[in-house]
Protein backbone atom coordinates (compact mmCIF):
# COMPACT_ATOMS: atom_id res chain seq x y z
CA UNK A 1 0.00 0.00 0.00
CA UNK A 2 2.58 2.83 -1.03
CA UNK A 3 0.16 5.35 -1.79
CA UNK A 4 -2.42 5.73 1.40
CA UNK A 5 -4.82 8.82 1.90
CA UNK A 6 -5.31 9.62 5.53
CA UNK A 7 -9.44 8.88 4.57
CA UNK A 8 -7.96 5.29 3.34
CA UNK A 9 -6.17 4.70 6.40
CA UNK A 10 -9.49 5.26 8.19
CA UNK A 11 -11.27 3.13 6.46
CA UNK A 12 -8.82 0.19 6.96
CA UNK A 13 -9.03 0.73 10.71
CA UNK A 14 -12.02 -1.82 11.16
CA UNK A 15 -10.19 -4.50 9.19
CA UNK A 16 -6.87 -4.35 10.90
CA UNK A 17 -8.81 -4.67 13.93
CA UNK A 18 -10.51 -7.67 12.21
CA UNK A 19 -6.99 -8.97 11.22
CA UNK A 20 -6.05 -9.10 14.83
CA UNK A 21 -8.73 -10.96 16.06
CA UNK A 22 -8.67 -13.69 13.36
CA UNK A 23 -5.06 -14.22 14.35
CA UNK A 24 -5.78 -14.54 17.68
CA UNK A 25 -8.90 -16.65 16.97
CA UNK A 26 -5.92 -18.59 14.66
CA UNK A 27 -3.88 -19.20 17.35
CA UNK A 28 -6.76 -20.71 19.64
CA UNK A 29 -7.94 -22.91 17.28
CA UNK A 30 -4.33 -23.73 16.51
CA UNK A 31 -3.63 -25.03 19.96
CA UNK A 32 -7.49 -26.73 20.37
CA UNK A 33 -6.53 -29.00 16.94
CA UNK A 34 -3.07 -29.42 18.31
CA UNK A 35 -5.42 -31.67 21.68
CA UNK A 36 -6.77 -33.61 18.57
CA UNK A 37 -4.22 -36.28 18.27
CA UNK A 38 -4.72 -37.35 14.87
CA UNK A 39 -3.18 -41.10 14.23
CA UNK A 40 -1.51 -39.40 11.26
CA UNK A 41 1.91 -37.45 11.80
CA UNK A 42 1.33 -36.06 8.41
CA UNK A 43 -2.29 -34.65 9.07
CA UNK A 44 -0.98 -33.34 12.19
CA UNK A 45 1.69 -31.35 10.25
CA UNK A 46 -0.68 -30.51 7.58
CA UNK A 47 -3.55 -28.76 10.03
CA UNK A 48 -1.01 -27.08 12.14
CA UNK A 49 0.70 -25.77 8.57
CA UNK A 50 -2.50 -25.00 6.83
CA UNK A 51 -3.40 -23.04 9.84
CA UNK A 52 -0.20 -21.38 10.13
CA UNK A 53 -0.42 -20.54 6.38
CA UNK A 54 -3.43 -18.81 7.04
CA UNK A 55 -2.17 -16.36 9.84
CA UNK A 56 1.08 -15.39 8.11
CA UNK A 57 -1.68 -14.48 4.71
CA UNK A 58 -3.20 -12.06 7.07
CA UNK A 59 0.27 -10.81 8.38
CA UNK A 60 1.36 -10.39 5.23
CA UNK A 61 -1.26 -9.04 3.43
CA UNK A 62 -3.23 -6.48 5.46
CA UNK A 63 -0.41 -5.75 8.09
CA UNK A 64 2.26 -5.47 5.59
CA UNK A 65 0.10 -4.26 3.01
CA UNK A 66 0.84 -6.89 0.25
CA UNK A 67 -2.67 -7.05 -1.11
CA UNK A 68 -2.26 -3.51 -2.56
CA UNK A 69 1.51 -3.18 -3.33
CA UNK A 70 3.84 -2.41 -5.99
CA UNK A 71 5.18 -4.46 -8.83
CA UNK A 72 8.52 -3.81 -7.47
CA UNK A 73 7.75 -5.52 -4.03
CA UNK A 74 5.94 -8.26 -6.21
CA UNK A 75 8.95 -8.98 -8.21
CA UNK A 76 11.12 -9.49 -5.02
CA UNK A 77 8.58 -11.55 -3.39
CA UNK A 78 8.69 -13.73 -6.48
CA UNK A 79 12.48 -14.06 -6.34
CA UNK A 80 12.57 -15.14 -2.85
CA UNK A 81 9.61 -17.81 -3.43
CA UNK A 82 11.93 -19.06 -6.08
CA UNK A 83 14.72 -19.52 -3.88
CA UNK A 84 12.86 -20.75 -1.18
CA UNK A 85 11.43 -23.48 -2.71
CA UNK A 86 14.66 -24.53 -4.35
CA UNK A 87 16.05 -24.65 -1.22
CA UNK A 88 13.00 -26.91 0.56
CA UNK A 89 13.33 -28.86 -2.62
CA UNK A 90 17.08 -29.69 -1.15
CA UNK A 91 15.74 -31.83 1.58
CA UNK A 92 13.57 -33.69 -0.68
CA UNK A 93 16.86 -34.16 -2.83
CA UNK A 94 18.69 -35.45 -0.15
CA UNK A 95 16.25 -38.00 1.07
CA UNK A 96 18.16 -40.63 -0.55
CA UNK A 97 21.95 -38.80 0.53
CA UNK A 98 21.78 -39.31 4.29
CA UNK A 99 24.54 -39.39 6.05
CA UNK A 100 26.27 -42.74 7.75
CA UNK A 101 23.97 -43.76 10.00
CA UNK A 102 20.96 -41.94 10.03
CA UNK A 103 17.48 -42.42 8.07
CA UNK A 104 14.49 -41.21 7.56
CA UNK A 105 11.92 -42.07 9.93
CA UNK A 106 9.26 -43.72 8.24
CA UNK A 107 12.58 -45.88 6.47
CA UNK A 108 13.30 -47.67 10.28
CA UNK A 109 16.69 -48.66 11.42
CA UNK A 110 16.24 -51.69 9.14
CA UNK A 111 16.59 -50.06 5.75
CA UNK A 112 19.77 -47.64 7.56
CA UNK A 113 21.43 -51.09 8.73
CA UNK A 114 21.12 -51.92 4.80
CA UNK A 115 22.29 -48.66 3.69
CA UNK A 116 25.46 -49.09 5.93
CA UNK A 117 26.25 -52.46 4.55
CA UNK B 1 23.88 16.41 0.29
CA UNK B 2 20.28 14.94 1.37
CA UNK B 3 19.67 11.74 0.44
CA UNK B 4 16.76 11.23 -2.32
CA UNK B 5 13.67 9.31 -2.07
CA UNK B 6 13.05 9.43 1.08
CA UNK B 7 9.53 10.99 0.70
CA UNK B 8 8.57 11.18 -3.30
CA UNK B 9 8.47 7.66 -4.77
CA UNK B 10 11.67 6.95 -7.13
CA UNK B 11 9.59 6.82 -10.97
CA UNK B 12 10.86 3.43 -11.93
CA UNK B 13 9.91 1.80 -9.10
CA UNK B 14 6.78 3.84 -7.65
CA UNK B 15 8.40 3.55 -3.86
CA UNK B 16 10.42 5.92 -1.40
CA UNK B 17 13.99 4.23 -1.47
CA UNK B 18 13.79 2.25 1.98
CA UNK B 19 10.85 0.41 1.43
CA UNK B 20 12.62 -1.54 -1.83
CA UNK B 21 15.80 -1.93 0.85
CA UNK B 22 13.34 -3.28 3.49
CA UNK B 23 11.97 -5.78 1.33
CA UNK B 24 15.55 -6.95 0.04
CA UNK B 25 16.73 -7.18 3.64
CA UNK B 26 13.38 -9.17 4.33
CA UNK B 27 14.12 -11.32 1.27
CA UNK B 28 17.70 -12.27 2.46
CA UNK B 29 15.85 -12.98 6.37
CA UNK B 30 13.27 -15.42 4.65
CA UNK B 31 16.28 -17.32 2.99
CA UNK B 32 18.08 -17.31 6.02
CA UNK B 33 14.97 -18.77 8.39
CA UNK B 34 14.09 -21.28 5.63
CA UNK B 35 17.68 -22.60 5.40
CA UNK B 36 17.31 -23.16 9.35
CA UNK B 37 13.91 -24.48 8.92
CA UNK B 38 14.99 -27.08 6.27
CA UNK B 39 17.72 -28.01 8.93
CA UNK B 40 15.12 -28.84 12.06
CA UNK B 41 12.80 -30.79 8.90
CA UNK B 42 16.30 -32.51 8.00
CA UNK B 43 17.16 -33.34 11.90
CA UNK B 44 13.88 -34.35 12.58
CA UNK B 45 13.09 -36.91 9.88
CA UNK B 46 16.33 -38.58 11.10
CA UNK B 47 15.91 -38.81 14.34
CA UNK B 48 14.63 -41.95 15.76
CA UNK B 49 12.15 -40.22 18.36
CA UNK B 50 11.52 -36.78 18.46
CA UNK B 51 10.64 -35.33 22.22
CA UNK B 52 7.09 -34.04 22.63
CA UNK B 53 5.60 -32.19 26.16
CA UNK B 54 9.28 -30.61 26.76
CA UNK B 55 7.70 -27.07 26.10
CA UNK B 56 5.06 -25.48 28.02
CA UNK B 57 2.74 -24.65 25.51
CA UNK B 58 0.25 -22.14 27.78
CA UNK B 59 3.31 -20.37 27.92
CA UNK B 60 4.11 -20.10 23.91
CA UNK B 61 0.34 -19.38 23.28
CA UNK B 62 0.23 -16.00 25.42
CA UNK B 63 4.03 -15.27 23.98
CA UNK B 64 2.05 -15.74 20.64
CA UNK B 65 -0.74 -13.71 21.51
CA UNK B 66 1.88 -11.04 22.59
CA UNK B 67 3.25 -10.80 19.31
CA UNK B 68 0.13 -10.49 17.41
CA UNK B 69 -0.75 -7.90 19.68
CA UNK B 70 2.48 -6.28 19.22
CA UNK B 71 1.40 -6.19 15.47
CA UNK B 72 -1.65 -4.66 15.33
CA UNK B 73 -0.34 -1.35 17.35
CA UNK B 74 2.47 -1.87 15.43
CA UNK B 75 -0.17 -0.86 12.38
CA UNK B 76 -2.04 1.66 14.21
CA UNK B 77 1.25 3.67 15.33
CA UNK B 78 2.02 3.93 11.49
CA UNK B 79 -2.04 4.30 10.72
CA UNK B 80 -2.56 6.97 13.68
CA UNK B 81 0.79 9.06 11.74
CA UNK B 82 -1.16 8.75 8.25
CA UNK B 83 -4.23 10.34 9.96
CA UNK B 84 -2.32 13.33 11.58
CA UNK B 85 -2.22 12.05 15.50
CA UNK B 86 1.46 11.51 16.27
CA UNK B 87 0.78 11.73 20.29
CA UNK B 88 -1.55 8.78 19.43
CA UNK B 89 0.74 7.17 17.38
CA UNK B 90 3.58 7.67 19.93
CA UNK B 91 1.36 5.68 22.58
CA UNK B 92 1.02 2.75 20.15
CA UNK B 93 4.82 2.51 19.43
CA UNK B 94 5.47 2.63 23.13
CA UNK B 95 3.36 -0.67 23.57
CA UNK B 96 4.33 -2.32 20.80
CA UNK B 97 7.89 -1.73 22.28
CA UNK B 98 6.41 -2.91 25.62
CA UNK B 99 5.07 -6.20 24.06
CA UNK B 100 8.46 -7.18 22.68
CA UNK B 101 10.15 -6.82 26.54
CA UNK B 102 7.03 -9.37 27.56
CA UNK B 103 7.76 -11.51 24.58
CA UNK B 104 11.62 -11.48 25.60
CA UNK B 105 10.76 -11.46 29.31
CA UNK B 106 8.61 -14.75 29.27
CA UNK B 107 11.15 -16.64 26.59
CA UNK B 108 14.04 -15.59 29.11
CA UNK B 109 11.76 -17.89 32.14
CA UNK B 110 11.16 -20.49 29.24
CA UNK B 111 14.94 -20.45 28.56
CA UNK B 112 16.26 -20.55 32.34
CA UNK B 113 13.42 -23.38 33.29
CA UNK B 114 15.57 -25.84 30.64
CA UNK B 115 18.78 -24.99 31.67
CA UNK B 116 17.43 -26.01 35.55
CA UNK B 117 15.90 -29.16 34.41
CA UNK B 118 18.04 -32.22 34.05
CA UNK B 119 17.43 -35.40 31.93
CA UNK B 120 19.34 -38.24 33.92
CA UNK B 121 19.93 -41.99 32.44
CA UNK B 122 20.83 -44.46 35.06
CA UNK B 123 23.33 -46.95 35.08
CA UNK B 124 20.29 -49.72 35.77
CA UNK B 125 18.37 -48.54 32.71
CA UNK B 126 16.03 -45.88 34.50
CA UNK B 127 15.86 -42.67 32.55
CA UNK B 128 14.15 -39.28 34.73
CA UNK B 129 13.82 -35.94 34.49
CA UNK B 130 12.94 -33.03 36.43
CA UNK B 131 14.42 -30.21 38.54
CA UNK B 132 17.70 -31.64 40.29
CA UNK B 133 18.92 -30.15 43.78
CA UNK B 134 22.90 -31.40 43.73
CA UNK B 135 24.94 -31.61 46.58
CA UNK B 136 27.93 -29.28 47.12
CA UNK B 137 30.60 -31.74 45.83
CA UNK B 138 28.40 -32.87 42.80
CA UNK B 139 30.71 -32.52 39.54
CA UNK B 140 29.59 -32.64 35.76
CA UNK B 141 32.11 -33.35 33.33
CA UNK B 142 31.03 -34.38 29.52
CA UNK B 143 27.75 -35.66 30.32
CA UNK B 144 29.10 -37.83 33.25
CA UNK B 145 28.95 -37.34 37.07
CA UNK B 146 32.17 -37.85 38.72
CA UNK B 147 31.02 -37.11 42.91
CA UNK B 148 29.21 -36.24 44.45
CA UNK B 149 24.82 -37.16 44.46
CA UNK B 150 21.60 -35.08 43.36
CA UNK B 151 18.07 -35.28 44.09
CA UNK B 152 15.43 -35.39 41.15
CA UNK B 153 12.62 -34.07 41.69
CA UNK B 154 11.45 -36.34 38.72
CA UNK B 155 8.48 -35.46 36.16
CA UNK B 156 9.14 -38.36 34.66
CA UNK B 157 10.69 -41.89 35.95
CA UNK B 158 10.65 -44.86 32.93
CA UNK B 159 12.47 -48.49 33.22
CA UNK B 160 14.24 -47.82 30.03
CA UNK B 161 16.81 -49.67 28.13
CA UNK B 162 20.59 -49.01 29.04
CA UNK B 163 21.62 -45.58 27.73
CA UNK B 164 17.93 -44.66 26.11
CA UNK B 165 17.18 -41.39 26.14
CA UNK B 166 13.57 -40.44 27.32
CA UNK B 167 12.75 -39.17 23.95
CA UNK B 168 12.93 -42.50 22.67
CA UNK B 169 11.40 -44.43 25.83
CA UNK B 170 9.08 -42.25 25.95
CA UNK B 171 8.34 -43.10 22.02
CA UNK B 172 8.62 -46.89 23.02
CA UNK B 173 7.05 -46.92 26.35
CA UNK B 174 3.60 -44.59 26.44
CA UNK B 175 0.59 -43.62 24.68
CA UNK B 176 -0.37 -40.44 23.94
CA UNK B 177 -2.46 -39.84 27.21
CA UNK B 178 0.57 -40.93 29.47
CA UNK B 179 3.09 -39.17 27.63
CA UNK B 180 2.41 -35.88 29.43
CA UNK B 181 1.55 -37.39 32.78
CA UNK B 182 4.33 -35.23 35.99
CA UNK B 183 4.78 -37.21 38.71
CA UNK B 184 6.99 -34.90 40.67
CA UNK B 185 8.29 -37.39 43.57
CA UNK B 186 11.84 -37.15 45.05
CA UNK B 187 14.46 -39.83 43.57
CA UNK B 188 17.65 -39.37 45.22
CA UNK B 189 20.81 -40.33 43.41
CA UNK B 190 24.61 -41.32 43.69
CA UNK B 191 26.85 -40.19 40.96
CA UNK B 192 28.60 -43.73 40.26
CA UNK B 193 24.56 -44.78 39.09
CA UNK B 194 24.32 -42.22 36.62
CA UNK B 195 25.13 -43.18 33.34
CA UNK B 196 24.48 -40.00 31.50
CA UNK B 197 23.45 -36.29 32.60
CA UNK B 198 22.18 -33.19 30.67
CA UNK B 199 20.46 -30.22 30.95
CA UNK B 200 18.04 -29.38 28.67
CA UNK B 201 20.34 -27.17 26.51
CA UNK B 202 21.19 -27.20 23.11
CA UNK B 203 23.93 -29.75 23.75
CA UNK B 204 21.26 -31.96 25.10
CA UNK B 205 19.94 -33.03 21.87
CA UNK B 206 19.13 -32.33 18.20
CA UNK B 207 15.47 -31.17 19.47
CA UNK B 208 17.15 -28.75 21.76
CA UNK B 209 19.86 -27.70 19.54
CA UNK B 210 17.42 -26.56 16.59
CA UNK B 211 14.86 -25.09 19.38
CA UNK B 212 17.95 -22.46 20.82
CA UNK B 213 18.82 -22.13 17.46
CA UNK B 214 15.77 -20.90 15.84
CA UNK B 215 14.28 -19.23 18.63
CA UNK B 216 17.48 -17.40 19.65
CA UNK B 217 17.99 -16.08 16.33
CA UNK B 218 14.23 -14.97 16.57
CA UNK B 219 14.48 -13.20 19.72
CA UNK B 220 18.19 -11.54 18.50
CA UNK B 221 15.48 -10.07 15.89
CA UNK B 222 12.96 -8.95 18.53
CA UNK B 223 15.51 -7.37 20.10
CA UNK B 224 16.77 -5.58 16.90
CA UNK B 225 13.53 -4.80 16.37
CA UNK B 226 12.70 -3.08 19.87
CA UNK B 227 16.46 -1.17 19.37
CA UNK B 228 14.94 0.68 16.12
CA UNK B 229 11.44 1.39 17.15
CA UNK B 230 12.80 2.95 20.73
CA UNK B 231 14.75 4.97 18.50
CA UNK B 232 11.81 5.94 16.81
CA UNK B 233 9.93 6.11 19.71
CA UNK B 234 12.15 9.31 20.80
CA UNK B 235 11.97 10.56 17.11
CA UNK B 236 8.22 10.92 17.27
CA UNK B 237 8.70 14.36 19.55
CA UNK B 238 11.28 15.48 16.92
CA UNK B 239 10.97 14.81 13.42
CA UNK B 240 7.64 12.71 14.39
CA UNK B 241 6.29 16.72 14.33
CA UNK B 242 8.80 18.66 11.69
CA UNK B 243 9.05 16.02 8.53
CA UNK B 244 5.96 14.05 9.44
CA UNK B 245 5.77 12.29 5.56
CA UNK B 246 9.50 11.29 6.39
CA UNK B 247 8.75 9.86 9.59
CA UNK B 248 5.30 8.05 8.46
CA UNK B 249 7.74 6.34 5.92
CA UNK B 250 10.59 5.24 8.66
CA UNK B 251 7.73 3.98 10.73
CA UNK B 252 6.45 1.82 7.82
CA UNK B 253 9.69 0.86 7.38
CA UNK B 254 10.00 -0.85 10.59
CA UNK B 255 7.01 -2.35 10.83
CA UNK B 256 7.25 -4.11 8.08
CA UNK B 257 10.39 -5.77 10.09
CA UNK B 258 8.35 -5.91 13.14
CA UNK B 259 5.68 -8.11 11.22
CA UNK B 260 8.17 -10.20 9.14
CA UNK B 261 9.53 -10.91 13.03
CA UNK B 262 5.73 -11.59 14.00
CA UNK B 263 5.38 -13.93 10.69
CA UNK B 264 8.66 -16.29 11.63
CA UNK B 265 7.17 -16.63 14.80
CA UNK B 266 3.47 -17.49 13.76
CA UNK B 267 5.42 -20.88 12.34
CA UNK B 268 8.10 -21.08 15.38
CA UNK B 269 5.40 -21.53 17.83
CA UNK B 270 3.28 -25.08 15.91
CA UNK B 271 6.88 -26.40 14.90
CA UNK B 272 8.64 -26.23 17.93
CA UNK B 273 5.61 -26.28 21.11
CA UNK B 274 3.02 -28.42 19.08
CA UNK B 275 4.20 -30.78 16.82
Amino acid sequence: MSAHSHDDVRKHLKLYIGVFLALLVGTAITVYAWTWHFESVAVTVAVALFIACIKAFLVAGYFMHLMSERKTIYAILLTTVFFFAGLMYLIVWSRDEMPRGTYWHDHGPASAVKSIQ
Amino acid sequence: MEIPYTVEPRPDTGLFNAKVGIWLFLASEVMLFGALFSSYILLRVGATAWPHGLLNVPIGTFNTAVLITSSITMVLAWANMKMGNPSRSRVYLGITVLCGFAFLGVKSKEYYDKYVHYEVRLVDGRVLDGHIKASPDFKINKFKAESGKITIEAENDLKANPGESMADAKERLLSAKQRYQHHHEEVEVEASQIRWISNYMPWHSPYFAIYFTLTGLHALHVIGGMIVLSYFWFQNRTMGRTQTERYTNRLEVGGLFWHFVDLVWIFLFPVLYLL
